[in-house]
């Protein structure tokens, strides 16, 4: 035949000897399979941080993979340990930039359960509404992104569309549109600017038509359905054994939330469901943060609804900077200002683990201050990190394909995980 | 607690409230395996969820010997509560026995207690840094490693006019 006799006419080749298509079957392409390693990052379109996956691969499967993290690490324990609490506040705020009010209004609540303090109720309510806004905006991004990664260009769109007038709002309320700072201790920074409360309604409207419009246009999609139902699959057990929290878990069938478990703020009192999905797979995740984003609008109108009027934060100068007429005309304001902003706040030594439901499950503070104005010791429990721990478990033996939306939506946010 | 109190007495160095009301116990580090162990399939208890873990050097408090401690924080599904204590060692006998077998969730928090403490877990099976790097020097989130210290791969240039972060001169 003249097809065998060219191959042999150009000698030796290693690559292909002793895998020579048997006589007859020239049409079957032979595709190599032996194991290869390649390098998924540390800059990847589609990890949404630097991560770097080491993958060994045969054929498409994949047989190892090894995540390796830590290009982001900035050093965020040891950066808080030696400031003051209130400065704090921004470094929390950079552990997820798309939800920089709940972590840190998660981490104020640990601080303010170490000094023992109540908020006023009107804080604790604009704390919720804060806290949903950035649940929005987080999940529309991690949606958005599967949509996008999946090769649906037109859903991310509608979740950026979302995002932007969310995070208008977002700006109106605290001045910044990523990295909020908003919180105090003891509070939050400043009340809710006029008008803001029918505006906010305004664009919860417009989020839900267009989280219609990106439900229409994934849910029931051929090539969406077909790459997320049944990859990433991890059981319940081994999603509580790995130490899974927030939408990854409830996707597993756990009906477990912290602001249903263990309310904090007002959550008890708003009337909202918790999304639990079947499989633990791709699909269900993604279905889970969908029904959580229509139960965050929910919460936020009765939020808006209900609020009272009141301080929003508290009147003890020994935590809350005096008001300024109180600073600039008498001694006391001016003693107590510098105080608080030389020394910082004077918390009771002792220890706390307190946490909070955040975009991705939750959010762990373990706090000990030795009686002075900085935290002796701030440990994050990141939601992300045991998510991402879990990723050899999930993907061992299975496609390469699988890895992006496995990766998309178990939203590992390089910020929080690597400190 | 009470229930682990009950079954190992000898396990329990310490028990107290902290400020938010939460329980914790201090556990003899021998013991750590078997009470994790109970916690985790005592049917009533169930504490399944590992929660969270890390290290604390306490060089700078009034009680600091010994040294080091390593707190954990598991969940119960069952119960709805959070579990918390906490194994203290010395600087001279830096290892807590792993609790890998017993929870895979345990392995990437002791890899980071390792990398920020140097607390060795005997039965990891894969000890190694995870957020710096393996050429790291030392172990940075104890205390007397200098906040400044900076161990740069590639060495740093000069940079003028820019404030290098909280508790330093300002000056690169």
């Amino acid at each position: 035949m003249a097809n065998s006799h060219s191959i042999e006419a150009q000698g030796h080749n290693p690559d292909t000897d002793g895998s020579l298509p048997p006589e007859g079957s020239e049409l079957d392409a032979h595709l190599q399979s032996k194991h290869m390693v390649i390098n998924m990052g540390p800059s990847h379109p589609a990890t949404h941080g630097t991560v770097r996956l080491k993958v060994e691969l045969d054929g498409e499967t994949i047989v190892k993979i090894d995540p390796e993290i830590g290009f982001l690490h900035r050093g965020f324990q040891k950066s808080c340990e030696n400031v003051t609490w209130t400065q704090c506040l921004p470094y929390t705020d950079r552990l997820n930039y798309l939800s920089a009010m709940m972590n840190n209004f998660g981490f104020l609540n640990a601080v303010e359960k170490l000094i023992g303090l109540e908020i006023p109720e009107r804080a604790q309510y604009i704390r919720v509404i804060g806290s949903e806004l950035h649940r929005l905006t987080d999940h529309l991004t991690c949606v958005g992104a599967t949509g996008l990664e999946m090769g649906g260009f037109a859903p991310f769109l509608y979740g950026m569309e979302a995002r932007e007038l969310i995070q208008d709002r977002v700006t109106e309320l605290t001045g910044a549109r990523l990295t909020t700072t908003f919180g105090r201790v003891g509070g939050i920074n400043r009340d809710l600017p006029e008008g803001w409360a029918d505006k906010v309604l305004r664009t919860l409207t417009r989020t839900e038509e267009l989280l219609v419009e990106m439900d229409g246009l994934l849910t029931g999609n051929r090539i969406f359905v077909d790459r997320t139902k049944g990859t990433g699959v991890i059981t319940a057990e081994d999603a509580i054994d790995f130490g899974w929290t927030g939408p990854a878990l409830r996707a597993c069938g756990v009906d477990h939330d912290l602001r249903k478990v263990q309310p904090y703020w007002v959550y008890d009192r708003l009337d909202f469901d918790v999304a639990v999905g079947e499989h633990g797979d791709n699909y269900d995740r993604y279905l889970v943060r969908m029904e959580e984003m229509r139960q965050s609008i929910r919460i936020i109108r009765q939020a808006l609804d209900t609020i009272p009027a009141g301080p929003i934060i508290v009147d003890d100068w020994r935590i809350a900077l005096p008001p300024k007429p109180e600073v600039y005309g008498t001694i006391e304001g001016v003693m107590a200002h510098f105080k608080l902003v030389m020394e910082g706040i004077q918390v009771p030594p002792g220890e706390v683990y307190d946490a909070t439901e955040a975009s991705n499950g939750e959010l762990g503070w373990y706090l000990v201050s030795d009686g002075r104005g900085r935290p002796y010791k701030c440990h994050v429990r990141a939601p992300g990190f045991p998510v991402l721990a879990a990723v050899p478990h999930i993907i061992e033996g299975k496609m390469l394909a699988d890895l992006i939306p496995t990766f998309d939506t178990i939203n590992m946010i390089g910020g929080e995980v690597e400190q | 607690m009470d229930r682990v109190s009950a079954h190992f007495p000898e396990a329990v160095v310490e028990r107290y409230v902290d400020r938010a009301g939460g329980a914790w116990a201090v556990i003899h580090a021998d013991s750590l395996p078997k009470v994790a162990a109970f916690l985790k399939n005592d049917a009533e208890l169930e504490f399944k969820l590992f929660g969270s873990m890390d290290g604390v050097d306490r060089l700078h408090l009034a009680e600091n010997d010994p040294r080091f401690e390593v707190i954990y924080i598991l969940y119960s599904l069952k119960r709805r509560e959070h579990v918390r204590f906490k194994v203290r060692v010395s600087e001279h006998k830096l290892v807590v026995p792993s609790l890998v077998p017993l929870f895979r969730g345990a392995n990437w928090w002791e890899r980071l207690t390792w990398d920020f403490y140097g607390i060795r877990f005997d039965g990891h099976p894969d000890l190694r840094r995870i957020l710096l790097y393996e050429e790291f020097q030392g172990h940075p989130l104890r205390k007397d490693y200098a906040l400044r210290d900076r161990q740069p791969l590639i060495p740093e240039r000069p940079i003028k006019d820019i404030f290098r972060g909280p508790g330093t001169s300002g000056h690169s």
